[in-house]
């Protein structure tokens, strides 16, 4: 949105949520086989619906959400942009983290990526999530970070 | 009983020694088993009542009646016992323990350093007793703080004093290497500490207030009773209700008034209307009564002390340096009387409610030195304010009034297909939705031309509401993070919605224009990421 180059995400990100998607459809395609197979309903009818989602989850959404992530390290800021309908742009002081985690999911770690997140005081906003990060990336920007609150508390 | 230990060392010694286990008062036993009676015994009154209006189970009733209400007070006192003897706490040298529990124990131990505050409460009974209830305030909403209910009412304030003593001990030991944190002990010690009124209200500004808070609650609060308490009528309301309208009894009173002439029946109305407001206006007066009666506010040495309550007495203390922002509230119409409220946003909590009243019926020239106390400064005129998207506005209104045409189009059709033609009801269907139609028109543009923000070197200001219209002032460093939001038609309409990150509130700009929502942002992000919150005064 504003002037400064987003930094993208690392590309296996879009294959965890690939997978993530496939996980999330794999319910309804064995609810779509029972119905079939129990020949309530003609033996095609319920394999559309579980077509477009498999089709929206696991081919469109990934690719497009990747592209509309991504975040920018200034040397006191950190800005995490996201979302493909409902856009939202966060900005995080340095100065106003409270702690920092860095944390993996099974998925996460089989691809070596790893999500960051910011936790402030503000009653809104009180955990800012950047995932797919690689996870050195992660560990090195979570350490800027911490440097940063150590100096400027002393 | 083993009570005596600590009932003793509290009533020769009056002082509280660290590191010591303490019970609360053995009161506290009474008062809870009253409260908890209070609760047992109207469904115990009623199920007798309801046995005894049999008359062949009367003989039967009244013979367990006596032991059945002594079982219900044992099955209250015990448990209200076990609590207390099984209820400790410590004051100790760096935190503040209490262990509770009958079977399954807990133990909860806050630390000096996350006391943000000690506040009093007293409710009736308690009151009656001379108890209260001490709250640690820890700013972690609500339900996780310490609470030890109840206490006697001097032994509170030792408790307050010396767990006020101790966390400021803290906080200084842990403010030692700041800089600025010398400048502000000095100004701390230099107040008296007895402190100074800042804002009280009388008698006859309670009145007023009440008149203003005009409440139709009461006619919510006398039906939800009667569809509660109904069994305990001698009639069916419902069955009555109904044998109103089978018999066309509506029919009746329609001939009666139809009887009547011109005069008597706006006279007849006018007495509704007044009976209504007149209700309205006693209930307002009994509420505000209830709950700002002796309303204080003081400036000591530790902050903003405020005293209140008729039934339930609260005092509590705020510290300065933990109010986040500022909201100065109104009404439509007490605003033409220029009468607005002031109320902080802070990290603790005012019994459920995120903002502390502090002076919540007062004229701007008494609000101007208690925000000037606070830290803040009220708009003076020489902000620029400016507006949000009209677009926003505009796309708000005519979804509104979309949504209330297709209703009003499907009652319509509705009632045209049950009734198969015209009738006078149907018309006023439609006058009703035209008016609604435009009240959501006649609200919007009134909202475009009065929303406004600003932005002074210090803060951010923003100016919302229709009827209930208020400013909000927010210290720009003490704001966490920002965030610009946009669903899909507020990115097509170039418009998008700015929030803060606030400690203790919300702080959030709807249907900015883009380019003003980064203005505001940058600039807001400039003065944050130059000062670090460490170095806040907490």
């Amino acid at each position: 949105m504003d002037a400064e180059p987003l930094t993208q995400l690392d590309p296996s990100y879009t294959t965890v949520m690939r997978i993530e998607g496939l996980l999330t459809t794999l319910p309804f395609i064995i609810g779509a086989g029972v119905l079939s197979f129990a020949e309530v309903v003609p033996a095609w009818a319920p394999g559309i619906p579980v077509l477009i989602l498999a089709i929206l989850l696991i081919g469109v959404l990934p690719m497009k959400r990747y592209r509309s992530r991504g975040y920018h390290m200034a040397a006191d800021r950190l800005r995490v942009v996201k979302g493909v309908m409902f856009h939202a742009d966060t900005v995080v002081p340095f100065s106003r983290v409270q702690h920092l985690d860095v944390e993996q999911g099974p998925l996460e770690r089989a691809f070596g990526i790893a999500r960051l997140i910011l936790h402030t005081a503000g009653t809104h906003n009180a955990s800012v999530t950047l995932p797919g990060l690689p996870f050195d990336d992660a560990k090195a920007m979570r350490e800027d970070i911490r440097q940063h609150v150590k100096r400027e508390s002393l | 009983m083993n009570d005596q230990l600590s009932a003793e060392s509290e009533a020769e010694t009056g002082e509280i020694e660290l590191g010591e286990w303490r019970r609360v008062s053995p009161l506290t036993i009474a008062a809870q088993g009253v409260r908890m009676l209070g609760s047992a015994i109207i469904p115990a009154g009623v199920v007798l009542f309801g046995a005894a209006s049999q008359r062949e189970m009367l003989g039967q009733v009244s013979a367990y009646a006596v032991p059945i209400l002594l079982l219900i007070i044992a099955a209250n006192i015990v448990p209200a016992w076990l609590g207390w003897y099984r209820l400790r706490y410590r004051i100790g040298t760096s935190d503040v323990r209490l262990e509770q529990g009958i079977i399954s124990r807990s133990a909860r131990s806050v630390p000096y350093e996350r006391i943000q505050d000690v506040s009093l409460e007293q409710k009736l009974i308690a009151r009656l007793l001379g108890l209260v209830e001490v709250k640690f305030e820890t700013g972690a909403g609500g339900k996780e703080e310490l609470k030890l209910s109840l206490v006697t009412e001097a032994e509170g304030e030792r408790l307050r004093e010396t767990v006020r003593a101790l966390v400021e001990g803290a906080d200084e030991g842990a403010a030692a290497a700041k800089p600025d944190a010398a400048g502000e002990a000095e100004t701390r010690t230099a107040l008296q500490p007895e402190g100074r009124l800042l804002f009280a209200m009388g008698t006859g500004r309670l009145l007023t207030f009440g008149l203003f808070s005009f409440s139709l609650v009461i006619f919510a609060v006398i039906l939800g009773a009667v569809q509660q308490l109904e069994f305990l009528l001698p009639f069916d309301v419902w069955d009555y209700a109904e044998r109103y309208i089978q018999d066309e009894g509506y029919f009746e009173a329609g001939k009666y008034i139809g009887g009547m002439d011109m005069a008597a029946r706006i006279i007849g109305i006018l007495y509704l209307v007044l009976t209504v407001v007149v209700v309205g206006m006693l209930s307002g007066i009994a509420k505000t009564f209830v709950r700002d009666w002796e309303f204080r506010l003081d400036r000591t040495a530790k902050g903003f002390r405020r005293r209140r309550g008729l039934l339930t007495k609260t005092d509590v203390v705020m510290p300065v340096h933990r109010v986040q922002a500022l909201v100065v509230s109104t009404g439509i119409i007490r605003r033409r009387f220029g009468w607005h409220g002031l109320s902080f946003i802070s990290l603790a909590q005012d019994s459920g409610k995120a903002n502390h009243e502090v002076a919540p019926f007062a004229k701007m020239y008494e609000i101007a030195p208690i925000a000037r106390e606070a830290g803040f400064e009220l708009p003076d005129g020489a902000e620029e304010w400016r507006r949000p998207s009209p677009n926003y506005y505009f796309d708000r209104t005519l979804i509104a009034a979309l949504f209330v045409t297709v209703i009003g189009i499907l009652v319509f059709t509705a009632a045209g297909t049950s009734a198969g033609q015209l009738e006078p009801g149907m018309f006023v269907i439609a006058g009703a939705v035209v008016a609604i139609i435009v009240l959501i028109v006649v609200r919007g543009y009134f909202l475009w031309r009065y929303d406004r923000h600003a932005l002074d070197p210090a803060q951010v200001l923003s100016r919302r509401g229709w009827l209930a219209p208020q400013v909000k002032i927010a210290n720009r460093v003490k704001l966490h993070s920002v965030e610009i939001s946009q669903g899909p038609l507020a990115k097509w309409r170039g418009y998008c919605r700015l929030h803060f990150g606030m400690a203790g509130g919300r702080f959030s700009f709807d249907g900015l224009a883009l380019e003003d929502a980064r203005k505001l942002r940058a600039a807001v992000l400039g003065s944050i990421a130059s000062v670090d919150y460490a170095q806040l005064p907490r």
